[in-house]
Parts: structure tokens; C-alpha cells; sequence
């Protein structure tokens, strides 16, 4: 019997993938390592401390970004997780039509216009908006995360239904159960680990977003991404390091939940 | 057999699948069948005929193009199937996978609006009567096919539906637990008196469990009547192929009376065969033989037809016998095996074949 092409056996090959490894944690390593720096620097090690750590905690500016990332990230992951459960069902409960697939498309359409298109436009937008209303809250932010954040929560609630059993559903209409009812107690149930799965998702993109939020915001609504951005322009402490520490234990953790869920079987 | 009181009853029934080109599907072609109480009733038919089209239609999962469906005389064709007293036991089962044993069987009467003790004691009531009792509280996944099966039944009797319908649902199983589930489901269609629809594409299966059968192809039922009805007296030329294995004798009516008629074999002989109930057919014919309804004898002794045999195959309980017929075609014999031994005959014997007009059936069409 012919032996199976195998790229794991090619030469080289554990030679790249080290090097793709290196390349790619070497910097996240530094960045973490360099967190629990004692000194001023973020490339000279003078002793092991936490003291950035605490500095962190106690800075109000970071506190308050770090507020606001998590409330907009909160909002827009819930608001675009319940858009993408209702678009998903209205995209999979249906036989093919024409134009279903522009629909997939225009759902999908954060994902294939470049940020910065968005961006751009969402800031002409928006400050004709501001000059005419007035108002300059955190509405803005809250709309355009939300409104990105949609694909992300889409993609994995979709992928749930598609693979979904459809008798269960005929089978919950045959015992009695109205639409309603087949939809609560069989269809959301076994849709759960998808719907939280997409807000993971959701979420951790939305916490993460520099581009557009850098572009939408109004004076004094930094997020943590675009705090850190603007500290980076002037003196830069490990303070910064400890923050994108934190910020990275955070979004592993949400990611790593989100395949767990993914992965569990309908 | 006569049929008690009306059940389902289809009338006329049409159902046309639009595809997406130009063609379109005639999935049932004015069917028209009248069910009775208390019946296990069998759709029989190859793969596509439309067994599945006309349970679903019944259940209310989809709508017929023409005709009626008639639940006790009422039309149930404007009802959803939420609020058919019908149930289906599903192919591969739908249990519904994030509810245990117990949830699955209580599933409809809680739809229902059941109280809650009334479901409880239903769902024991239905656990004993498919004997799982101690798997009450285990996930659909965690138990056997067999089980599964069983679940999928209790859930689609608790509610005690008016019609039980039951789309291949044995299909799945290996052959011994098939056995073991067709006894249980004779014995439970006795037990609750429910009015079963069965559906199977499996002859052997139609034949040994229902109280009538309706043979179906292409979207038409061809012949509806008792498993002996429709295997001793076949109607038409794909029911007697389709069930068990026949004997085809091609000829020429020469008269017909009283149920029979004189028919000239192409092959040279003269036989009498039976007719179905107002048949008076005329021109070219086709006549079917069971290959244990006719005897294989000697050439030299009274015969209904004459050749040679071509081969004689053994089978454990019985031997079929391949004789080629004098003046062209073959007919097969089967011959139960018997204690005293064999038949005495050769391959290459000049043999007689034996059957009476009672054995000889003249098909429609
Ligand atoms: N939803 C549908 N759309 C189009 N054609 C269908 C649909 N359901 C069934 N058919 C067609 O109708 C015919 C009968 O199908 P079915 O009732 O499932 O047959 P059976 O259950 O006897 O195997 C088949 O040719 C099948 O392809
Ligand atoms: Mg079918």
C-alpha cells in the first residue's frame, strides 16, 4: 500500500515551522516578560516586579478605558449576537431563493470591505450627523461595533443550524408543539453553544478594535486599544506591557471558551 | 378483509414537486385509499415511489397539489400538523438529543398542556409497555439503536394518537434486532389499537406484519388487499414481480368464463387461469405462477406443461427446480424439502410441469 503524502515527514519542515513559531510568539513572549519588568525600561531587565501591574490598577485613564471597552464590547457583542440568531434562522429556514447568497454577502459585508474603508466612512458619516444632532456620546461607537461585530457572531450561529437536524424540528411539530414552541424548547436549546459561541466571538472583536474606533470616537472616549495607541506616541513604561498582558489573558480566555463550545457536538 | 370503521381516508390525492428547471415531479399520482380503525395498514413500494410523500402528507408536513385527506370523514387539510392527532415515528428517530428518555416520551402530552402528574404517569406507563423502565433518566445518546427505536415509538404513542405513522422504521437495525422489532410492533399496534401506517420497501417485511398492504410505483397505488390477497392474487405484472418470485407465461385468451379462462400459451400448451374479480381481458395476456404452487412430475404422467430440467438448486427447507419449457421460456419450481429425501429427478430430464387453474392467475393490462 502507498504511503500517504505526509508534509510532517518533508525535510525542513520542522526547521520552518519552528522558525514560524518563533517569528510569531518571540514578540508576545518579550511583551509578557517585559510586564514584570522593576525598571523604567521596556528592553533593559533590571529585577522581577509587579509594581507595573499595580500601576496599572491604580491609573484612572486606563480604568476608565478599560470600563468602556467592556461596556461596548458587552453592548455590541449582545445587540449583534441577537441580530445574527435572527438573520441566521431567516438565512437557513428557507428553501434557496435568488439573491440568497447577496444576502450572505451583504451580512458578511465587514468582513470583505477593508476597516479602514469603514472607518473613513463611518467618520464623514457620523460627524454630519454630530454637527446636525449635536450629540457626540457613545452612540456612535456603540452602532459601528455592533454593526462589525455581526459576521463574527453570524458565521458560527449559521454553521450551528445548518448542521441541525431538521425532523427534530418537524418532530417537536408533531407532538403538539407550536412554532413557538418547537423553537423554545428544540431549536434555541440546541442553538445555545452556537448563540454563545458567536457572542464570544463578538466580543473579543469588538475589545480588540483600534481602526474604526479610532476613527468614530469623540474626545475623551478612549478604549483600551486606542489608550494604548496614544501612549505609545509618547514615554513608553511596561505599564503597557502589563496592560496587554491582562488584555491577552482575557482574550485567550474568550477565545479558548469559544472553541470549546464550537466543538461540542449538536 | 373487511374493514371496520374509517380511519384516514385519501381521496384522489396529487402531489407535483415544481423543481427548479422546467420539469416537474408527479410524486403521487391521484391516489385515492381508505384506511380503517384499528388497522396496520403497509405502503409498499421501491425507493421513490412516494411512500414518504403521502406519510408526510398525511402528518401535515406538506400540503397536496389535489384531492383530500380525510381524518374520521373531516378534512385535515387546512390543520398544521401541530394540531393533527397523528404521530410519526421518524426514520432515523428525531429523539430530540438535549432531553433524556423520560422528556422524549413526555414530550407531546406537556405540548398538549398535560398536567404534570398525568405525564409522569403516562411516561411510565409507556416505559413499561416498551420495557425501559431503568433508562428513564439516560440521554437519547447514551442507549442503543434498539432502544432509540423504542424511545421514538413510546414518544409518538404517549399522546395516543389517532393514526401511528411509521416511515422505514426498521430499516436501520440489524437483521435480528428487525425480527425482535417487528413482533414488538405487532404486538404493540394490538395492545394500544391505535390505527398503524407502516412503511417499508421490504416485501418480506409487508407481507409478515400487515393486516392489509397497498403496493405503490411511481407515484400510483397499484393494488391494495390482505399480504395473501396480493401474493396469491397479484393484479398486475410489478406486483407479482415485486413480491416473491413468479413464474411469467406469455399467451392468447381463447375464452373466458365463470372467473377463468382458456389461454394459449406462445409456448404451444393450452392452460386455464383464474381472473381477477370482473376481468374480462381478450388479445395478448401474461399469467403468473407461484413457483410453490406448481409440481414438478414425471414427462410420461399427466403435465400442464413439458421440458427439460436445466438445474436444480438446493436451499435447506426447499429445492428450486429450473425447468426449460418445450417451445421456449423457462419456469422455476420450488419444492419444500421433506424427509423422505429428494424428488428423484436429474439435471437433463425430460420433466412434466403440474399446476391447476387455481395456481394460474391472468394479470391486468
Ligand atoms: N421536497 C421534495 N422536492 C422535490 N422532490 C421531492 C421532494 N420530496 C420527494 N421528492 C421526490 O418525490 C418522489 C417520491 O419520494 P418519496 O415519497 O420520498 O419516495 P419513497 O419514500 O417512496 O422512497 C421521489 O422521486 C423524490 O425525489
Ligand atoms: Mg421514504
Amino acid at each position: 500500500m502507498a504511503r500517504t503524502f505526509s508534509v510532517r515527514t518533508q525535510p525542513g519542515f520542522t526547521f520552518i515551522a519552528m522558525f514560524c513559531f518563533f517569528l510569531l510568539y518571540l514578540p508576545i513572549v518579550t511583551l509578557v516578560v517585559y510586564a514584570f519588568n522593576s525598571g523604567q525600561s521596556v528592553a533593559i531587565w533590571e529585577g522581577f516586579s509587579f509594581r507595573w501591574f499595580e500601576s496599572a490598577w491604580h491609573n484612572r485613564a486606563v480604568q476608565e478605558a478599560s470600563l468602556r471597552s467592556i461596556f461596548l464590547a458587552a453592548f455590541a457583542a449582545t445587540l449583534s449576537t441577537l441580530v445574527a440568531t435572527m438573520a441566521a434562522l431567516a438565512t437557513t429556514r428557507t428553501a434557496p431563493y435568488p439573491g440568497l447568497t447577496f444576502k450572505y454577502a451583504f451580512i458578511n459585508q465587514p468582513l470583505m470591505v477593508p476597516e479602514i474603508v469603514t472607518a473613513v466612512a463611518l467618520l464623514i458619516v457620523f460627524s454630519r450627523i454630530k454637527v446636525w444632532t449635536g450629540y457626540s456620546g457613545i452612540a456612535y461607537l456603540l452602532a459601528a461595533h455592533t454593526a462589525f461585530c455581526i459576521p463574527f457572531a453570524y458565521l458560527p450561529i449559521r454553521a450551528r443550524l445548518e448542521n441541525m437536524d431538521l425532523t427534530l424540528e418537524r418532530a417537536a411539530a408533531d407532538l403538539y408543539a407550536t412554532p413557538w414552541n418547537a423553537f423554545k424548547r428544540v431549536t434555541l436549546p440546541l442553538l445555545w453553544p452556537g448563540i454563545i459561541a458567536g457572542f464570544m466571538l463578538a466580543f473579543v472583536i469588538s475589545l480588540d478594535d483600534v481602526v474604526i474606533t479610532e476613527f468614530v470616537k469623540s474626545g475623551g472616549q478612549e478604549t483600551l486599544p486606542t489608550y494604548m495607541l496614544g501612549q505609545l506616541r509618547r514615554v513608553v513604561t511596561p505599564e503597557i506591557n502589563a496592560i496587554a498582558t491582562v488584555f491577552l489573558l482575557i482574550s485567550v480566555a474568550f477565545v479558548t471558551t469559544f472553541f470549546i463550545i464550537n466543538r461540542r457536538k449538536p | 378483509m373487511a374493514i371496520g370503521k374509517t380511519a384516514i381516508e385519501a381521496v384522489g390525492v396529487t402531489k407535483i414537486f415544481q423543481s427548479s428547471g422546467q420539469d416537474s415531479l408527479k410524486a403521487l399520482d391521484n391516489v385515492s385509499v381508505t384506511i380503517g380503525e384499528n388497522e396496520f395498514f403497509t405502503l409498499l413500494g421501491p425507493s421513490g415511489c412516494g411512500k414518504t410523500t403521502l406519510l408526510r402528507l398525511i402528518a401535515g408536513f406538506d400540503f397536496p397539489t389535489d384531492g383530500q385527506i380525510l381524518l374520521h370523514g373531516q378534512d385535515i387539510a387546512p390543520l398544521p400538523p401541530f394540531q393533527r392527532p397523528v404521530n410519526t415515528v421518524f426514520q432515523n428517530y428525531a429523539l430530540f438529543p438535549h432531553m433524556t428518555v423520560g422528556q422524549n416520551i413526555g414530550f407531546g402530552l406537556e405540548m398538549q398542556g398535560k398536567p404534570k402528574a398525568q405525564v409522569e404517569a403516562r411516561v411510565a406507563e409507556m416505559l413499561r409497555l416498551v420495557q425501559m423502565e431503568e433508562l428513564k433518566n439516560r440521554r437519547t445518546s447514551q442507549i442503543s439503536g434498539g432502544q432509540q427505536q423504542r424511545v421514538a415509538l413510546a414518544r409518538a404513542l404517549a399522546p395516543e394518537p389517532k393514526v401511528l405513522l411509521l416511515d422505514e422504521p426498521l430499516s436501520a437495525l440489524d437483521y435480528k434486532l428487525r425480527k425482535e422489532m417487528q413482533i414488538e410492533l405487532k404486538r404493540l399496534q394490538n395492545e394500544t389499537g391505535i390505527t398503524f401506517i407502516f412503511v417499508t420497501h421490504d416485501q418480506e417485511e409487508a407481507l409478515t406484519m400487515s393486516d392489509r398492504i397497498a403496493v405503490m410505483s411511481k407515484g400510483k397505488i397499484l393494488q391494495v388487499g390482505s399480504p395473501r390477497d396480493i401474493y396469491d392474487r397479484p393484479a398486475v405484472r410489478f406486483v407479482a414481480n415485486f413480491i416473491g418470485e413468479t413464474n411469467f407465461l406469455e399467451g392468447k385468451v381463447v375464452s373466458t368464463a365463470k372467473g377463468q379462462a382458456k389461454i394459449a400459451l406462445d409456448s404451444g400448451a393450452t392452460i386455464s387461469a383464474g381472473l381477477g374479480e370482473g376481468a374480462k381481458p381478450s388479445g395478448k395476456v401474461t399469467v403468473v405462477v407461484r413457483p410453490e404452487h406448481a409440481s414438478l412430475v414425471a414427462a410420461s404422467g399427466k403435465a400442464t406443461l413439458s421440458g427439460k430440467l436445466e438445474n436444480i438448486v438446493y436451499f435447506g427447507t426447499d429445492t428450486h427446480y429450473h425447468v426449460k419449457l418445450n417451445g421456449g421460456g423457462e419456469f422455476t419450481i420450488r419444492h419444500q424439502n421433506v424427509h423422505a429425501g429428494a424428488l428423484g429427478f436429474e439435471k437433463g430430464d425430460k420433466v412434466g410441469v403440474l399446476f391447476g387453474a387455481e395456481a394460474a392467475r391472468v394479470l391486468r393490462d
